[in-house]
């Protein structure tokens, strides 16, 4: 039984790293622009098969292709805020979401007739071994990396958002993005910043899935991609801790369901739970509270 | 918008508005003359099956698309789970139908088997409101999202409805009239409520909720009639839908078909009628003209949306109402408070 739990834990982690890199971009854009970028889930399916190309074209060793995935996901980032979202920054916030969800319809059947609705297989580009731990909790070498690149590009965000200059200017847009440029914040540099490393991160999140669950497909993107907006939701949205301990919260939670319950309950116990925690905490767990000017 | 209700109520103290409301009386003709049109004519002109099925579904979004203005358009809230209300209706009107009707009443019991399913999205919709006293903005989105997963994760594990399978065996009742009536309702009772007292408080509540409060709008009960409303009529669409397509499965409610809807709102124009029923007839037909186009289509169409948002942020017709639209004793109103027939009142 221990083993079993363990198990489930070591599960839940890999999960919840995929999600936490995913509701990173949802938590950082919306942080700065206050806009729920519905095409988010869709740039983590485009870094999928991005990923699929330079590993099973190209033949490229993982890391190659984990850094070919992200900085390639991070020009569509960049690009589609420059052609979509900044036109639209002064017009009302809906249309800027719904512009979102046109993006992501794109990014989806684009994807779909030029790659084809048959799922493609990320070929296995870390050579397999199991290892075991002290109290029998065995993992794979492919976990492990998961774990290793999930955990090493949160810190590393979490430092750039903290310590360096871009991050507090990123930090800044967040707090008041309308009196920032008097203070000679180059407001525009930011936000495609801001978009690249939440698309890069994206990729790298769907680099992993296609390591942990190697079937990808163009439509990949709408379910996780929701599923991390929950997870930024649940940890607050627009606080970056937040949306990493969202990822593991919501990954948790639906790695239990399955473990105890017929799997098809899955989705409707982890979003029950989701409706219970916005009535009780309606800000999430980490989310600031924003005053009411009356 | 402050300036005109102001100058409104000063208005509305005269008596003499109960011969207008007669007035209107054009308007629900009209209505009913079109639907009585569609009902003796359609079948006489040259149109095939294919043209008719499409015709029904722009009706059949017209309903949706409207309903989900009151919310997201006239409420500024932002709702995108409408799916998971039509599923309801379309599952509670099925299966009254086939579980407690005897088939040779069906075609009787059919507009009852559709209010029945407004009324059981209405019951769900409580599961929305309730948290909107709370959340507002972007977590009610996830509330929206949440309850449509929750709406399809349900249906999904209910074996007696078929689970992931589907509904079989619903019969076709839906026609032509039955689509456009029900438009007609929809659109007329959105028109009487929107230019209700409550309705009033529905957009005071998009201006600003706080000032609204003050002035002693109860927002709690406003905002719950408004999704009361907006979940019945979508339920009203799932029941006419079910007994159109007669076979309905929870894939058929997911989050893809509450993105539809949405787009359709917005296409059209937030906070108009016309808007929406523009928006849901461009968006059908547009998609059904692309059709040649294959998969293509789908490449295409999120394409032009983009553009048309980058081109007109607020929609085709947004915070626009042709005079039709708005009860008689309104455009008095308006008149005399020298406004035009126009709406005024774009943030």
């Amino acid at each position: 039984m221990a083993f079993y739990i363990a198990q489930q834990i070591v599960n839940a982690l890999q999960l919840g790293s995929v999600y936490a890199l995913i509701a990173l971009g949802y938590s950082m854009v919306y942080g700065v622009l206050r806009l729920i970028n519905f095409a988010h889930g869709d740039i983590f399916m485009v870094g999928a098969f991005l990923g699929f190309f330079a590993a099973a074209v190209l033949r490229w060793p993982f890391v190659a292709t984990l850094l070919f995935s992200m900085v390639a996901t991070a020009a569509l980032g960049v690009t589609i805020e420059r052609l979509a979202y900044r036109p639209l920054r002064d017009a009302p916030r809906v249309s800027a979401v719904i512009t979102a969800l046109g993006i992501g319809l794109f990014l989806e059947h684009f994807t779909l007739a030029t790659v084809g609705a048959q799922p493609r297989q990320i070929p296995r580009m870390i050579p397999m071994h199991f290892y075991t731990l002290p109290g029998d909790i065995g993992f794979s070498s492919t976990q492990a990396v998961i774990l290793a690149v999930a955990l090493v590009l949160m810190l590393a965000l979490d430092l750039f958002v903290n310590r360096t200059l871009m991050g507090m200017a990123m930090r800044a847009i967040s707090w008041d993005i309308r009196h920032l440029p008097l203070m000679g914040v180059p407001v525009n540099r930011v936000i495609s910043l801001t978009f690249a490393i939440g698309s890069a991160l994206a990729a790298a999140g769907g680099i992993l899935v296609g390591l942990a669950y190697p079937i990808i497909d163009p439509y990949m993107g709408i379910l996780v991609g929701w599923k991390a907006f929950v997870a930024a939701v649940v940890g607050g949205i627009g606080s970056i801790r937040g949306a990493m301990l969202g990822g593991y919260i919501l990954a948790a939670t639906e790695v239990l369901v399955a473990a105890f319950l017929p799997s098809t309950y899955r989705d409707f116990v982890a979003f029950s739970l989701l409706l219970l925690l916005l009535v009780f905490k309606p800000t999430g767990l980490m989310g600031r509270v924003w005053a009411q000017k009356v | 918008m402050g300036a005109e209700s102001v100058k409104a109520g000063g208005v509305r103290s005269k008596p003499a508005t109960a011969g207008l409301v007669g007035r209107d009386a054009g308007w629900w003709a009209a209505a009913a003359a079109i639907v009585a049109l569609l009902h003796f004519v359609l079948p006489l002109l040259p149109l095939n099956a294919y043209h008719v099925q499409v015709l029904m579904y722009v009706g059949i979004n017209v309903i949706l698309a409207a309903s989900l203005n009151l919310v997201n358009g006239y409420m500024g809230e932002f709702s995108v789970g409408h799916a998971g209300f039509m599923a309801v209706g379309a599952y509670v009107s099925a299966v009254t139908m086939l579980w407690a009707v005897p088939r040779a009443w069906w075609p009787y019991f059919f507009p009852v088997s559709v209010v029945l399913g407004g009324a059981g999205a209405a019951a769900v919709g409580l599961l929305v409101a309730i948290p909107s006293f709370r959340t507002r903005g972007d977590y009610l989105a996830i509330v929206t999202l949440a309850l449509n997963m929750i709406v399809k994760s349900v249906i999904e594990n209910i074996e007696a409805v078929g689970g992931p399978r589907g509904l079989v065996g619903i019969a076709r009742l839906t026609s032509p009239a039955w689509v456009y009536l029900w438009v007609f309702v929809t659109l007329g009772a959105l028109r009487q409520f929107l230019h209700s007292r409550f309705g009033r408080g529905v957009q005071a509540i998009r201006e600003d909720e706080v000032a609204a409060e003050i002035i002693g709008i109860e927002t709690r009960r406003v905002k719950l009639q408004a999704f009361l409303i907006a979940a019945f009529f979508a339920g009203v669409a799932g029941g006419l839908y079910a007994h159109l397509i007669q076979f309905i499965n929870p894939k058929s409610f997911d989050i893809v078909k509450s993105t539809e809807i949405l787009v359709m709102v917005y296409l059209g124009g937030v906070a108009s009628l016309a808007g929406s029923v523009l928006g849901a007839a461009i968006y059908t037909v547009l998609l059904e003209l692309l059709r040649f186009l294959g998969l293509w289509r789908w490449v295409l169409a999120p394409l032009l949306l983009v553009l048309l948002m980058i081109l007109r942020p607020r929609g085709i017709l947004g915070y626009q109402e042709p005079a039709a639209l708005i009860p008689w004793r309104e455009r008095l109103l308006r008149r005399r408070a020298g406004e035009g027939a126009k709406v005024v009142g774009a943030p």
